[in-house]
């Protein structure tokens, strides 16, 4: 493999890998931080055994997104040192602004929340969950408004070096793309929190042992109401993606769609085996109008195929292959997300009907809690895919229509070293994922009640411990 | 103000935030690094690494901005930094993330065998990047092979020369000496015993690396033909800090001798950076990238500045809350959850 294919193959793997811990921490920290103001609000229990409960699987994925996120910060420039030039005085930017606004908040905090149970006032405590999440969400917002940049630059000028220069801040965080990009994300890591919550709650309900199963209940309507609500409307913001892509980065809706050929009224591939070498199609299943429809809202309209727009870019660009090199992975990857969106707004509209009228749980409904634990991993699904859909549409840009992701490459990092960097990380977090899931599955089994597994110090062998946990139940 | 005063502004920004982070991140790793000798016993090492538990992810945060603030400022400093220091950067990067990792990880399971398998990797996760910091300020301070287009043409081995290694080795024991003042601060009983001989045994070989740091600084970087005032008074803040150190160990006060090994922290990056200025990476190849040539456009310094220049007193506003509401030494007797 040549450097460019080891250094995309290493982004991408370490890419993927960071965004399977991020949906979670930033769903999962705004549903502990509510289950704590119910909690503090109303003073019921149950909603603290929630809150520590969550907060604990929370933290052990947090960790991994944390850990994960500062090889994000550093590679641009490791590997992709000429893009890093070309756009730091834009992209930095904002990544910097991130790490002030952003995550100080969130590292000093969690820690102050982790440790600070019994040291600070439940309202202070409570605030400290509060900044958490939305010091999470808000450094959501400033790694997408550079992500944004290179799917739709904004507020920017071409230098006499060549470099692009930030003309416009304020252009920049008003980028049309990030204000449907953002809601998305965030949006999406609820339902990932919510779906989350759900699977493991209907393993306790479906397990039916002894102790108390209320706050796993409370767990089932809190992950019902946001995570129905919330893939409803992760759908709606994306299908507003979509309408926005067929005008600034037809591409990639092409790309999306297998469309090869442009069409008017174009249908909408259901299902498509292709020949990317020729680039047409050999099976094609479609439903008449409906491209166009979903694109503009109108049962006709142009939307441009592949081919026509290869030839429109070698036209404005110059000679080039402009097509994104993998057309099945961004149609199958678009097809696996909306098709797990679907999947996820059915059960949670289904689970819902069943929740409120009392027919989940305590032996009913057993099926229904079966599937919501398989269907913790439709949002990852989701999340993966949506984000190889944005990616790899865009390529070969690098940022669209500025750089091609072959210019942007570090001309001094060798072959050699691509290896030891690609195989050393994968390695590192394959070995990770094998901690972090033997964690979250050992947590999850445990008892909101069943005492001793969740109280940390139990079980070990210290004889300090009878005394430390007086102390901490009586410290409420 | 103009161009080049913003450019200035930012490098001594820059240097603000790595003060920050080795001062701060300094004592953690060093903590990390003492974690498996001074702490034996299951619960003593959960107390020791409580000492660090509320704060680390918080001091780490300041190489963050500091990585984010030099692409933001000088994208030609940060693009050259990082693809030069390709497999350095890598080895910190996996360094940074077992530590993290194992933080979070440690006291989730009981097995004695995954419990020291995660103290180890706290151990080698600070003591790589303490080592490497020290290496890769070393190069750049003697310079590296830049080329006229700003690339690193070096190999990886031609980072290791005697001179930043032991550069590196400066790093490493005084993070090891300032981590074993902080634990002195944080904890009681035999821990501390056994840290307070761990620190009085630590001053003299801190001592002498430095020592020889300096000298060889003389014949290594061009540190004579750049004296000024930040990278004298630098050397001199290191020196006091040093001596200062030295003589409140042996008085056994030890947060006098902290407060030594803070100021030889500041005063290090202070000669580092004074001696730099306003260069950012010396070339051997004469190719020197400097603020001038590495910088961000006027507008972009412009806006960073107000945005930096708000919230910078807020973060330290608020860590220092932090820090205050875990002031207390930790002991058997504390509630140790976690």
């Amino acid at each position: 493999m040549d450097a460019l294919t080891l250094a995309r193959l290493q982004f991408g793997i370490t890419t993927v890998y960071h965004f399977f811990f991020v949906p979670l921490s930033l769903g999962l920290s705004i549903m502990v931080a509510l289950m704590q103001t119910i909690y503090v609000t109303r003073g019921d229990e149950k909603y603290k055994q929630m809150a520590k409960f969550w907060g604990k699987l929370l933290l052990i994925n947090f960790a991994m997104g944390v850990v994960t996120g500062i090889v994000q910060e550093f590679q641009f420039g490791m590997n992709w040192s000429e893009y890093s030039r070309f756009v730091g005085d834009i992209f930095g930017a904002p990544l910097a602004v991130e790490a002030l606004v952003a995550f100080f908040i969130e590292s000093t905090f969690l820690g102050v929340w982790i440790f600070g149970w019994d040291k600070l006032s439940k309202r202070v405590h409570l605030a400290a969950i509060w900044l958490v999440a939305i010091a999470a969400n808000i450094s959501a917002f400033w790694i997408l408004v550079a992500n944004s940049f290179m799917q739709n630059p904004v507020g920017y000028t071409i230098a006499e070096s060549g470099r692009a220069e930030m003309t416009d801040f304020f252009a920049l965080i008003q980028n049309p793309n990030v204000w449907l990009q953002f809601p998305h994300v965030v949006l999406g890591g609820l339902t990932t929190a919510a779906f989350f919550v759900l699977g493991i709650s209907a393993f306790h309900l479906l397990r039916n042992k002894t102790g108390d199963l209320q706050p796993f209940y409370a767990s089932v309507r809190m992950g019902l109401i946001i995570g129905t609500v919330a893939v409803l409307a992760t759908m709606l913001f994306g299908h507003a993606q979509g309408q926005r892509m067929a005008d600034t980065q037809p591409m990639k809706l092409a790309s999306a769609e297998g469309l090869w050929e442009s069409e008017d009224p174009a249908g909408l591939s259901m299902f498509q085996i292709g020949n990317e070498k020729d680039r047409t199609s050999i099976v094609n299943i479609r439903i008449p109008s409906l491209l166009s429809f979903l694109s503009y809202n109108t049962p006709d309209g142009m939307v441009h195929g592949i081919n026509q727009l290869q030839a429109e870019y070698e036209a404005q660009y110059g000679p080039g292959d402009y097509v994104p090199p993998a057309i099945w992975l961004t149609y199958w990857s678009f097809r696996a997300m909306v098709g797990a969106g679907v999947l996820m707004f059915v059960l949670g509209i289904v689970g819902s009907i069943r929740f409120f009228r009392n027919n989940l749980g305590n032996g009913k409904g057993k099926w229904l809690l079966r599937l919501l634990m398989v269907a913790i991993f439709l949002p990852y699904l989701a999340n993966t895919t949506g984000w190889l859909l944005t990616e790899m549409g865009r390529q070969p840009w690098i940022v669209q229509g500025l750089m091609t992701i072959d210019q942007a490459i570090s001309p001094n990092v060798t072959i050699e070293m691509l290896w030891i960097s690609l195989i050393g990380f994968t390695l590192i977090y394959g070995l990770l994922m094998v901690a972090d899931i033997y964690l979250l599955q050992k947590y999850a089994r445990h008892n909101m009640d069943g005492g001793d597994t969740l109280i940390p110090w139990a079980g070990s062998s210290e004889p300090e411990n009878a005394e430390n946990k007086a102390r901490y139940e009586g410290a409420y | 103000m103009d161009l080049q005063a913003f450019q200035t502004l930012w490098f001594l920004l820059i240097a603000v935030l790595f003060t920050g982070f080795l001062f701060l991140e300094g004592f953690d790793y060093g903590v990390g690094i003492l974690l498996p000798f001074v702490a034996r016993k299951d619960e003593e090492r959960r107390i020791v690494i409580n000492t660090i538990g509320p704060v680390w992810d918080g001091n780490e945060v300041w190489l963050l901005t500091a990585g984010g603030a030099m692409f933001a400022a000088f994208p030609n400093w940060y693009a050259t930094l990082f693809s030069g220091f390709y497999l350095a950067l890598f080895l910190i990067l996996v360094a940074l993330i077992v530590r993290g990792v194992a933080f979070e990880f440690r006291s989730k399971d009981n097995a004695p065998r995954w419990r020291s398998l995660w103290d180890w990797a706290i151990f080698i996760g600070s003591a790589l990047p303490a080592l490497l910091w020290g290496v890769a300020f070393g190069n750049i301070l003697r310079g590296v092979a830049i080329d006229a287009s700003m690339t690193y043409v070096g190999t990886f081995f031609d980072l290791l020369n005697p001179y930043s290694l032991v550069g590196g080795l400066v790093t490493l024991t005084l993070f090891i000496l300032h981590g074993a003042l902080f634990l002195e601060l944080k904890t009681d009983g035999v821990i501390q015993e056994r840290v307070s001989s761990f620190a009085r045994r630590l001053w003299l070989p801190v001592t002498l690396v430095a020592v020889v740091f300096v000298v060889l600084s003389l014949f290594e970087t061009d540190i004579l033909e750049n004296l000024n005032p930040a990278n004298v008074l630098g050397l001199v803040a290191a020196v006091a800090g040093l001596l200062a150190t030295g003589y409140f160990i042996f008085k056994a006060r030890y947060g006098r001798a902290f407060l030594g090994t803070s100021l030889t922290v500041v005063g290090v990056v202070a000669l580092i950076f004074g001696t730099l200025f306003p260069r950012v990476m010396p070339s051997t190849l004469g190719f020197d990238l400097t603020i001038y040539n590495a910088s961000s456009s006027f507008y972009t310094l412009q806006v960073m500045s107000v945005i930096a220049l708000t919230l910078v007193p807020v973060v330290l506003a608020y860590q220092a809350w932090s820090y205050w509401v875990f002031r207390k030494r930790l002991t058997t007797e504390s509630h140790l959850e976690y």
